[in-house]
């Protein structure tokens, strides 16, 4: 049996079990309809061009995980942002793991999504939220009809979050190969901002399937700052869907920090739904060994005067391959945009592989809309200043690598997560150095 | 004096009539319409070709049969029935003439018409013509002059009678006949087209030139080209279109095939205006080429076009570079207004060592167009040392018309070293409030911009060309600034 088949006739019993609100029942319905028809996409698809699914698909997932005992702090401290205090929503194996939480109900909720679907005091925002912003496509839809789980955040207006929200999904790999499927809601009224930090993270070998879809929305005025970070462990597949409805004036920024897994696919959309809207989306990626990382971005440019900036650096080691699919869109209506999309990549290996595909569809004339793509090598004479003076070459490329993506490193507002990011960097680069030279 | 207004320069851009719309009334002899088997075997009956030819195009037919009409593109037209068209029509007035008196009267008036009277050409710029009207060629000038170099400049289908050896050694060697869907057609039904080999170390003196036309209605126009540097040799080629105008769409599916050998340069120049429909999108060309080129060690092939007619345009000369330091370059301009849908860019293909490739694309939108660039950039593993370039810049005229850039940028070799930018903007206010300031008015300021946004194409353009692309130019946008 494959997959596919699999999903559709547990999706029965799936639906049973779980609380039929009558909304949300019908939103999951609709979903897995559209999931039958689609299926799973294939490199046929334009959009899925570079990046094949079959292998992962292959795997025997169990799609309901039993519960383990639950796991010791001391264990996985390691995979938080331990030295700040902030709200913590954890998963295990797609459970909420309370003792290792610490959620909020108190001005603002940080709780969880299964009880937002269930409880009837969330039934209005559910109802004008939820799976309003993820599109149709296969992956989004499959997501919905399995969504029961994830983190619920709702910041009501004028609301300054003094402390970052984590979100940290592990999976045990108990089970020998495991699916996901966890969905959050973020809402962000009026005037407030919060800054959310997710991660995915398995610990052990086990193969593990995750497929996310995070929809976020900031109303008037609203900042939110998203982290994502991906360095799991070379069995766990990540496909992350996050979708972004931005109201008038509201910011919104994105950091995807992409260091490993088997397969990882971003498939970010941003859509623009008032003025003077900012939307920020920056990523690192490093990987090396079989891994292969895809970063597919959508900025749908609505309304007039908003801007977009995408920085997405690349370094690509050993057999990896790297894909990014940045595509803008202006609508006619989106004039004086200004929409900005670099990508640069470092190959450092000869069986390495990079695809770029940088889109630009523009139906507006008064709009300020660029593009750059690079691909490269580290500067010779920089490496050979570096040498002279007595570095050693692997330290010297560290530098210049990490200085190649210091530029999206710099915008990551919350200090902690940056000294974090550069250590995995200096990790995954083979040095022990510190860069805070 | 009345204000001439933005809305005036409108208004008179939307009712100017395509102005080189005639038809030339030459008794010409017509296939029936539709595409069969017989019809394939009469096309090379027709044309007295050799047995090796009849297979090699019912060959493309049977994979034409089997193929599919590509739909990716970004352009929406009404397909066209490939059973309704007629796929040979030639001029009725033979043999072929030795001098241009013999000429048919009426075609002269033709050229004439279109500003490029051959007796002009031949006399002022040295450039030789291979002319096709309706597929059959009617008139190669200068032939003995190239003749005495060694240069073979004919039509393809006396080359095929006249040097079979070098026809049958290289054609289909390029784009082959089951490349694509457009490809399998031409090469099944192809008429005519011009055929050019420069033997080894010969620099050709003259630019060869060829003008297509599509004269009777409801005829495709399949042509093929095949033109084959040998090794150290130089050549430019022009080509250049210009078509009556029509209501129904026609149809144009041509094939170019370049092959520079090693150490050899191909210039490659197009000037393409077919019709490209009234202000409301009626009529007009269906444009849907295949030219691609091959490049053995240190050899250059350099694509250079200007894209102003057309309905639908569906196009990407692309170079293959094979050879160690070989080098692709492709400059284009494409301009696009009222309904017109243009879908072009090119294909790098890095195979060889030090292999450099440079595309600069220039697009310009205006009323209610679209106008895409599609490129692919691919380093293979093997290719060491490669370098890419790329410009896509784009120029929106109103807030009808759209403009889109789909790169592709596929690098398997960590020696590779590409680079991308695109933009897109408008002309600026300040730009022509400047001009006007200087006594200039909107209409040429706009002309003197677009010329400047266009330059570094049009500068790569042959002399001959490169004044009738800046007519082109004007001609075709000329007052439409939103």
């Amino acid at each position: 049996m494959d997959l596919k088949e699999k999903l559709l006739s547990s999706f029965l019993v799936f639906e049973n079990q779980v609380d039929i609100d009558t909304y949300v029942h019908d939103v999951r319905n609709d979903a897995i309809k559209i999931f039958e028809e689609k299926g799973f996409p294939t490199k046929k698809e334009e959009a899925w061009k570079y990046t094949s699914l079959n292998k992962i698909l292959k795997e025997d997932y169990s799609l309901f995980p039993q519960q383990e005992d639950a796991i010791d702090y001391k264990d996985i401290k390691k995979y938080f942002i331990h030295d700040i205090d902030t709200y913590k929503i954890i998963f295990i194996d797609g459970k909420y793991s309370s003792h290792l939480s610490q959620t909020t109900h108190d001005g603002i909720d940080v709780c969880l999504m299964s009880s937002a679907l269930s409880k009837p005091k969330y039934r209005i925002l559910i109802e004008n939220y939820f799976n309003k912003a993820a599109t149709k496509d296969s992956l989004s839809s499959l997501n919905t009809a399995f969504s029961s789980e994830g983190a619920y955040i709702h910041i009501p207006k004028n609301k300054m979050v003094e402390k970052p929200i984590q979100i940290i999904h592990f999976s045990t790999g108990n089970e020998s190969a495991t699916m996901l499927q966890p969905r959050n809601l973020i809402v962000v009224d009026e005037n407030s901002h919060v800054q959310i930090i997710e991660r995915h993270q398995s610990l052990n070998n086990n193969p593990v399937l995750t497929n996310s879809v995070t929809e976020i929305f900031t109303n008037k005025r609203a900042i939110v700052d998203y982290y994502k970070i991906q360095n799991d462990n070379s069995n766990a597949s990540l496909i992350d869907n996050t979708f972004i409805k931005q109201k008038k004036e509201s910011v919104a920024s994105v950091h995807t920090f992409a260091f490993g897994g088997k397969l990882t696919r971003n498939n970010l959309n941003f859509f623009q739904e008032g003025e003077r809207i900012d939307s920020i989306l920056k990523g690192v990626t490093i990987i090396g060994e079989k891994q292969h990382v895809d970063h597919n971005t959508l900025v749908h440019h609505i309304e007039p005067n908003c801007e977009s900036h995408q920085d997405y650096k690349g370094i690509f080691g050993e057999n990896s391959t790297g894909v990014f699919n940045g595509k803008i869109i202006v609508e006619k209506e989106a004039q004086k945009t200004n929409a900005f999309q670099a990508n640069n990549n470092i190959l450092v290996s000869d069986k390495a592989t990079i695809n770029t595909k940088p889109q630009l569809e523009i139906f507006a004339d008064d709009v300020k809309c660029s593009h750059g793509c690079t691909i490269g090598q580290l500067d010779e004479s920089a490496m050979f200043y570096m040498r002279s003076r007595g570095i050693p070459e692997k330290e010297a490329k560290a530098l210049l690598m990490y200085a190649f993506s210091n530029n999206v490193l710099n915008s990551v507002k919350i200090p902690e997560m940056k000294q974090r990011i550069t250590k995995i960097i200096a990790k995954k680069l083979g040095v022990n150095i510190g860069f805070d030279l | 004096m009345s204000k001439y207004t933005e809305d005036d320069l409108r208004e008179e851009l939307k009712t100017k009539e395509y102005e080189y719309g005639f038809y030339t009334d030459i008794e010409s002899e017509t296939f029936p319409n539709g595409l069969n088997e017989a019809i394939v075997r009469a096309i090379s009956k027709k044309k007295e070709e050799p047995q090796w030819m009849t297979d090699w195009r019912l060959e493309a037919f049977q994979v034409w049969k089997e193929m599919t009409e590509p739909e990716w593109a970004n352009v929406h037209y009404k397909k066209p029935d490939f059973q309704g068209i007629s796929y040979y029509s030639a001029p009725n007035s033979k043999p072929k003439y030795d001098s241009l008196d013999e000429v048919d009267p009426e075609l002269l008036a033709t050229f004439e018409k279109l500003g490029i009277s051959l007796d002009e050409q031949k006399k002022l710029s040295g450039v030789a013509m291979d002319v096709v009207i309706d597929s059959v060629s009617v008139a190669t000038t200068f032939k003995k002059t190239l003749g005495e170099k060694g240069i073979i400049f004919m039509s393809i289908s006396e080359a095929i009678k006249e040097h079979p050896e070098l026809v049958k050694k290289y054609l289909g060697t390029v784009v082959p006949q089951k490349d694509n869907f457009y490809a399998a057609l031409n090469s099944a039904v192809f008429s005519d087209g011009s055929f050019c080999y420069i033997p080894k170390g010969v620099k050709c003196p003259m630019e060869l030139s060829t003008y297509f036309r599509i004269n009777q209605a409801g005829t495709g126009q399949f042509e093929r080209t095949l033109v084959i540097a040998d090794e150290g040799s130089y050549v430019s080629y022009l080509e250049g279109c210009t078509a009556p105008s029509r209501d129904e769409n026609q149809l144009h599916a041509a094939v170019v095939e370049l092959i520079a050998l090693d150490d050899a340069e191909i210039k490659y120049s197009t000037v393409q205006n077919w019709y490209p429909g009234n202000a409301e999108g009626k009529g007009g060309v269906y444009n849907f080429v295949t030219k691609r080129g091959l490049c053995e060690k240190n050899a250059k092939i350099s694509w250079t076009q200007v894209e102003t007619g057309s309905a639908v345009t569906w196009k990407y000369p692309s170079c293959v570079l094979k050879g160690d330091n070989s080098v692709g370059e492709f400059y284009s301009i494409a301009v696009t207004n009222n309904y017109q849908q243009a879908d072009t860019g090119t294909k790098m293909i890095h195979l060889g060592k030090n292999t450099k490739s440079t595309i600069i694309s220039k697009g310009i939108s205006a009323g209610k167009s679209q106008n895409s660039y599609r490129g692919l950039v691919q380093i293979n593993s093997r290719a060491e040392n490669a370098r890419n370039f790329s410009q896509c810049d784009s120029l929106l005229m109103g807030n009808e018309c759209g403009a889109h850039t789909f790169p592709y940028i596929e690098a398997k070799n960590k020696t590779a070293k590409i680079e991308h930018e695109a933009t897109t903007s408008k002309i600026g206010e300040d730009q022509i409030f400047y001009c006007n300031q200087r006594g200039i008015d909107t209409e040429k300021a706009i002309a003197l911009i677009v010329n400047g946004f266009s330059k570094e194409v049009l500068n790569k353009l042959p002399m001959e060309f490169a004044v009738e692309a800046q007519k082109l130019l004007e001609i075709s946008l000329e007052g439409s600034v939103g």
